[in-house]
């Protein structure tokens, strides 16, 4: 039991008022429905992932090492993202901005790596009109791209609001927000890494 | 209580998971021969760990007041995602076979 964070009538300063509680759940509702989107895209990939109309398959087109070291990137984010939200509740402002800005970094080397993947693909003819399978899996994959790109704008713009306002109950509630989209991209990424590129590649 | 709750532990406790949890996915699909069948089941039994672990070390799912509504929303999505995933490969294997 020594690794629970459960005990009850613990209440870090994101929960204290209804609102920020509410909002909370809010947010997991949120999540529940990308789950649900996600789904839908992977569904259509799996049903497609032979249509290669004579074109590439994945394990033509998947390079380990590339997709290897954007998992470890992410897997790295999320855990550091822990750490900014840890370092929140401990009332340490500098540890907050470190592990924030440390993920910032490893999101936009996740994010550089994909779109240069993209590109190449792109250029090795291989782009999403290419065939079905390609359509799908830039779907799939630009859709979580997309994600972490607009994650790595809200987090910046909650880190500015933290730098000038501290942290209230109302700005560690957004942290905290925040910090559950990130480790919801690398859940994702989980799947995704698995089922398309590992699976691809075998 | 409160230093317990603010203690890195459970942090680093989820990361070495994680990746523990990623490079037996690598090896498992790229250095070992064993069945395709095989290689899927574990590949997807490693991931749904990985899931647990990102909700329980990372995201604390059930460590708000509404906890338990949170593990049944994201139980339900889950059940769903499932059902949409598994159902659309399940007909199309079907229709395929009948062509």
């Amino acid at each position: 039991m020594e690794t629970t964070t459960t005990t009850k009538g613990y209440q870090p300063m994101e929960y204290k008022s209804e609102e920020g509680r509410l909002k909370i759940f809010g947010f997991w509702i949120f999540l529940g429905a990308e789950i649900v989107l996600f789904s839908t895209l992977f569904a259509t990939y799996f049903v497609l992932v032979n249509q290669t109309a004579g074109g590439p398959s994945g394990k033509d087109l998947f390079e380990i090492h590339i997709f290897a070291t954007e998992t470890f990137l992410l897997l790295t984010s999320s855990f550091t993202c822990g750490l900014a939200i840890l370092y929140m509740r401990r009332n340490s402002m500098k540890g907050y901005l470190i592990w924030t800005i440390i993920t910032l970094l490893l999101g936009l080397g996740f994010l550089i790596m994909e779109i240069e993947e993209f590109a190449m693909l792109v250029e090795m003819n291989a782009g999403p009109t290419r065939s079905a399978f390609l359509s799908a899996f830039f779907t799939l994959v630009g859709t979580h791209g997309l994600h972490v790109t607009l994650g790595i704008f809200w987090v910046i713009g909650v880190m500015i609001q933290v730098i000038k306002r501290g942290f209230t109950p109302v700005t560690s509630r957004k942290i905290f927000m925040t910090g559950l989209y990130w480790h919801f991209l690398d859940v994702v990424w989980i799947f995704l890494f698995s089922t398309i590129y590992l699976l691809g590649v075998v | 209580m409160e230093q317990h709750h603010h203690s890195a532990k459970p942090h680093i406790i989820g990361y070495i998971y994680s990746l523990v949890l990623t490079v037996l996915a690598f090896v498992v699909m790229l250095y070992t021969s064993l069945p395709m069948s095989w290689k899927i089941t574990i590949l997807l039994v490693l991931a749904v760990m990985q899931l647990l672990v990102q909700l329980i070390y990372f995201m604390h799912i059930t460590e708000s007041e509404d906890g338990v509504y949170q593990v049944i929303n994201v139980a339900y999505g889950i059940f769903v995602a499932v059902t949409v995933v598994a159902g659309s490969i399940w007909i199309m294997i079907y229709n395929t076979m009948l062509v």
